[in-house]
Parts: structure tokens; sequence; C-alpha cells
């Protein structure tokens, strides 16, 4: 996984709340058995409306989304982080995400950062003024930006210290877990008999 | 302090804790599907890695498996390969596998506790978020992502930060005519879909007590549609009575000494739960959704909201985006809306006594004309079982559709899809915008609705029901 630090980039705001795994991308594009080439299916059902934020000129380079409360709910289809990665977002902004697509987040490489909502309306505010306009985000500080002077917006966001070391490190969670494998040895030692074996 | 169920079951899994890290957690069990699997397995390729323990480990096709011709391949080429791809990996990885065919075959989640691999105070993992569904057995099992999964083929743990506990106190008795699905229903839209996020939570109370481990499943299954990272339920007779004897039980000795460990888990009276909702059961009415996530819910009786009268912002508008992907007008009684599809199955409600109760509803009735209906079971044994009761023969003559085992209509995944526009009554657990197929509208109901909504044409409860002919004889 590639060390992340900091990002700036254009950022696209959705400005819908609740957006789950099946909106990001539907199940009928979850049958490739690769990691890549998911981009097509992202937010699907949405692509074709010409008035959808992706669809814009202006978000076209888009790699910050901004969305609603509630994103990434449903499904646990790590395929939804893939979707927005290989599409060429690196950043997700929003008020509260599901828990697994957080998870996944962390595992994958893409950031989610949780910021309160009314950080959320001021970007969406901000970026709809300034169509194109970038925001940052930085991970080492833990602090998103936009705009500048009186504009200026700056304020931190949340996420866990130990997914946030990881990901500045660019560390391999099974490595880490692996590097463990005498406590998982000396725990499958003095596991319960009883429990039960598939074969 | 004493300790919740959730606690005990944690503590007795830690492989490693370290401040400032999340738990390592060793898992018990880990289901896999040929959906969320493939990329895990090329993870472990292109490292050098094996499967740590395959005899904890158990893989069946179910999401994109077709539910009817199957005795023949499956014809989208790109699902063929997909499962082909499962077979591929599990032979190579030496994974129990039961392919489409075999008597084993199912639902994962249907799956796992019909052979009594799923038992109270294991950690059960899967790359599928209905995980939760195992929960009913006093297990704490969640849903993880693809590389999550390769993790736990890689070592049979897990990193995990530990999650606050809730309770959900369920009071009172659920009335006759009301349901496990309506009680999550109603739970889920009291509490939103963000309402659990951050907890597992146990659902406690005299009524959940007096819930079939089935209709347990179904509670526990929907949990994470309210966000919750896992719900489970105490082990208690009901439990045992229901694993013991199954393939994968505990016997003799071990059987009891089981038992023994499964009574010490229950939550102490002392413990602490960071937060407690209740709700009464004794309120609880056939409940349904009118709108695109499961928390947009009402009771059958009621009318589509008005979304002007929604003072949260985002709830506003998110009901008015709502009801115009589902084609509703706001104040239109729930009763009024004709159904065009009503698919019986999934992972919440494809178990025999969900089938049983269909049954009973339909038989001597038939199904409007102009609604389609498609009875799913959730497991090949579950469809032999059926069959044994005559119960496919009461679906055929009410003019129901008598499928295969699989995930079927409740994602949109394999052949049976909605069209858009099309509307669909489902015992299944999202209501997502597009789930059942681009442009499909669905309204999340219990197995009694579905089948009431069936014989009507529109949604409706059994009580709305003419009494049928040979009825009382």
């Amino acid at each position: 996984m590639d060390k992340f630090t900091s990002h700036t980039g254009v950022a696209a705001p959705l400005r819908r709340s609740n957006v789950d795994t099946d909106q990001i991308i539907p199940a009928v594009y979850l049958k490739r058995v690769t990691r890549s080439g998911f981009e097509d299916g992202l937010f699907a059902a949405w692509r074709n409306d010409p008035e959808f934020v992706l669809n814009q000129p202006a978000y076209a380079q888009a790699s910050v989304l901004i969305a609603g409360p509630d994103f990434g709910t449903g499904s646990s289809r790590e395929h939804a982080v893939w979707a927005l990665q290989n599409y060429g977002f690196k950043v997700v902004i929003s008020s509260r995400f599901g828990d697994i697509f957080r998870g996944n987040s962390g595992k994958a490489g893409l950031l989610a950062a949780q910021v309160d909502e009314k950080v959320v309306n001021a970007l969406w505010e901000h970026v709809e003024a300034n169509p194109g306009a970038q925001v940052t985000v930085d991970l080492e500080s833990r602090t998103v930006g936009a705009g500048e002077g009186v504009d200026r917006i700056e304020d931190s966001f949340t996420i866990d210290d130990y997914t946030r070391w990881r990901l500045l490190e660019g560390l391999d969670d099974i490595a880490i877990t692996l590097s463990h494998e005498d406590s998982i040895a000396e725990y499958e030692s003095r596991r319960l008999a009883f429990k039960p074996a598939t074969q | 302090m004493g300790r919740t169920l959730a606690e005990k079951i944690w503590d007795d899994h830690v492989v490693r804790s370290a401040a400032g890290e999340p738990d390592l957690l060793f898992i018990d069990l880990h289901l896999i599907h040929e959906v969320t699997s493939p990329q895990a397995f090329d993870g472990l390729r292109l490292s050098g890695r094996q499967v740590r323990r395959p005899d904890l480990t158990l893989a069946t096709e179910d999401h994109n498996i077709p539910t009817t011709d199957l005795d023949k391949p499956i014809a989208d080429p790109v699902s063929r390969t997909q499962v082909e791809t499962l077979r591929r990996n599990a032979e190579e990885f030496g994974v129990r596998l039961h392919p489409m065919g075999d008597i084993d075959q199912g639902i994962v989640h249907v799956v796992g506790p019909q052979l009594g691999l799923t038992q109270p105070g294991m950690t059960i993992v899967c790359g599928d978020s209905h995980t939760s569904t195992h929960g009913a057995f006093g297990s704490i099992a969640f849903g993880i992502g693809t590389s999550e999964v390769e993790h736990v083929l890689a070592t049979q743990s897990l990193s995990q930060a530990r999650p606050k506990m809730m309770a959900v106190e369920v009071t009172g008795d659920l009335p006759a005519g009301s349901t496990a699905k309506d009680l999550i229903l109603a739970l889920i839209a009291q509490e939103t879909t963000g309402g659990g996020q951050g907890y597992i939570v146990e659902y406690r109370g005299e009524a959940i007590r007096k819930l079939s481990m089935e209709a347990r499943m179904t509670i526990c299954n929907m949990s994470i549609e309210w966000g919750a990272k896992a719900g489970l339920i105490a082990p208690d007779q009901t439990t045992y009575d229901y694993i013991q004897g199954r393939a994968h039980a505990p016997q003799g000795d071990a059987w009891d000494e089981a038992v023994a460990y499964w009574d010490s888990l229950g939550t102490d009276d002392d413990a602490h739960f960071d937060k407690v909702v209740t709700l009464d059961a004794s309120q609880v009415t056939p409940f349904v959704t009118w709108g695109t996530n499961p928390g947009q819910g009402v009771p059958l009786s009621a009318t589509v909201p008005v979304p002007d009268e929604i003072e949260d912002a985002n709830e506003k508008v998110a009901a008015e985006r709502a009801l115009e992907y589902m084609g509703l007008t706001a104040g239109t009684p729930m009763r009024d809306i004709a159904i065009d599809t009503v698919f019986i199955g999934s992972c919440t409600n494809g178990r025999m006594e969900d089938l049983r109760v269909v049954a009973d509803i339909l038989k001597d009735r038939k199904v409007d004309p102009s609604t389609r209906v498609l009875v799913v079971p959730g497991s090949v044994r579950v469809r032999l079982q059926a069959e044994e009761e005559g119960l496919d023969l009461v679906f055929k003559e009410a003019g129901a559709e008598w499928r295969g085992a699989g995930c079927s209509m409740c994602l949109g995944m394999n052949p049976d899809t909605l069209t858009p526009g099309e509307r669909s009554a489902s015992t299944s657990n999202r209501n997502f915008e597009g789930r059942q197929g681009k442009g499909g509208r669905t309204h999340l109901v219990s197995p009694e609705v579905a089948a009431a909504t069936a014989v009507l044409g529109h949604l409706a409860s059994p009580a709305d029901l003419p009494e049928t002919v040979t009825a009382g004889v």
C-alpha cells in the first residue's frame, strides 16, 4: 500500500445522505475477480444523468468526494472502495460513515475523513461557489482545508490512531499480524476443544 | 463489575492486546462466498501465503446462483467465472465448498446454522454484511471487506477496535399477527439507519426470549441495517434445542462441556451498557417500508409520509428523493400500493418457518393474477424439507413460482431482478435504490405480509384476507 500523508485535489460535492454501497456500486458490477476496473460501476444509476455532479466538467478531475451523512452504509462490498479508487478518488469526507466501509477504506488506502456536519456544509458551499476548487486533506495534522483569506475553511477530521499510522506508513496489515504469529499459535493451543471444525 | 455477553465473548477471543492498538481477535468460523473472496485468494497467491485454518473455513455459492435451470451451467459468463474462481480457489487452498448441486449449498447465513457450525460464544465473520444473522446464537458475528477476508484467511484473526455496548430492551409481548420482521423494521425506523453505529447490540427482554431461533435470526440479520457492528441474543434452551443433533454440534461429554460454557456467557446483572434503547413489542403491528433505506418504514395501517412534516433537513430531502424514486404520493394509504412482484426468501426470511407461514396463508387461495410471486428457499435442505412437507405444491397451486436455493432477488446479481419501475414486496433486508434491479422499487415486508400481498395484489396483512372456502372445515 502506498503511503498517504497529504492530498490536495479537486473536490466534488455529493449532496446526498445515506449513500449506501449499493448506490456506490450496484451488485451487477461486482462480478470481476480483480481489484481493478470497477470505475464503470461507480454511482452507476446516477451517471446517466447529465446533471449528476461527476458529469460536470468542473469536477472531471475530482479526487476528493464530499458526501452527506451515513456514506457507505449497507453491504460489506470492498468493491465500493475500489470503485472510488479506480475512478480516481483519494479521499471521502463525510460527517458519518458506515462502519464496514470505513474499515475497508483504511485497509485499501482510501482516506475516509470524518468531519463535523457544519464542515461538510461549508465545504459544499465553497466548492459549489468555486467549481473545480481544491481541498487539502492532511493526514499528519488531521485537518481539511480549502479557500483563502476570510473565506478560508480549516477544520480537523477524525480518524482512529491506528488506521492513521498504518496509512502514513503504508503498512500491510497482514504482515503486521503475522509478526505476532506466536501469539496466534499460543491462542490456538488453549482454544476450547468443543468448538466446531468444518473438516 | 460484571460484563455483557458480547464483552465475555470478545475477551475470550483476544489473541493480543496492546495500548493504542486494536485487539487482535481469533476467528472461530470464516464463511466464504464467491463475490467477496476472489481478490482475497489472489492476495494470498501474490504474497505466497496459505490459508492458516482451512478447518475453520467454509465456502458456499449463493449470490450469483440462478434459481431456475439448475441443471444447466450459469448462463451469464461473468457470474460463471466468479463461481468457477471460487471452486478453483477452494481446491487450491483446501477449503470445503458446497457448490451448486450440493445438498448443503445455500445462502451462507442459512447454511452455517443448519450445519450446526454456528454456536454460542463464537466469533464468526464473512465477507457479507448479513453475517450478523449468526448473532442469534449468542455469537459475535459481523461482515468484513475483502482485505479482511484475506487477513482472516492468512492469520485466522482480525484486528478490531472494541465497539461500545448497547442493549435493546424489548418490553411486552408481540401481539398475534405481528412478527420478528415487523419488530426489527419498527426498531430500525425508530433508531434510523445510523443509530447502531459503533455498537455491538444485544437484543433482550421477554419478547426476544419467546422468539424461535429462526425469528431471532431475522432480528439479528438486520442489525447492520441500523448500522450496528453486530447484533446478538443470549443463548438459552431454545438455542441449545436448535443446535443439538446437528452435523457439527458437540456430542456426548463435549455437549455438556459446551452447554456449561454457553450458560456462563449471559450478560451479568451488574454489567454496563454504554447505551440502552427500548421498544414496546406490544405496540408493534405489521410494518412495511415506503422509502429507499430500511429506516424509512411505517405501520401497514399508516400512510406514505409527507416530507414537509419531517423536521430534520437531511431526512426531509432524503424522503423527497425516496418518494420520487419510489413513485409514491405523500398521504397515500400503504394498503393502496399495488405490487407487481412478491419475493419470499433471502437470509432474512428464507427458512422453514417463513415458508410454512406463507404456505398456511396461500393454502386454498390464489395469488393475484397481475402479481408475480417468487418463493425461494434459503438452502437446498430448506427446499427439500419444504417439498417433504408438501409446501411446494401449495405454492404452485396458488400460482407462485417455487425456485432453487440462493440469494435470488434480494440483490439483483443473478437473473432474478426487477425491471425499471417494477414494484416489489420483499421479505429481504434492503430497499436501496436499484437493490433488486436498476429502477426497481422495493417495499420490505414480513413473510405474512408478503403472502397476503401476493393474494390481494396490494400491500396487505393476513387479517385483510377473506376467509377461504375450506376454512374451518
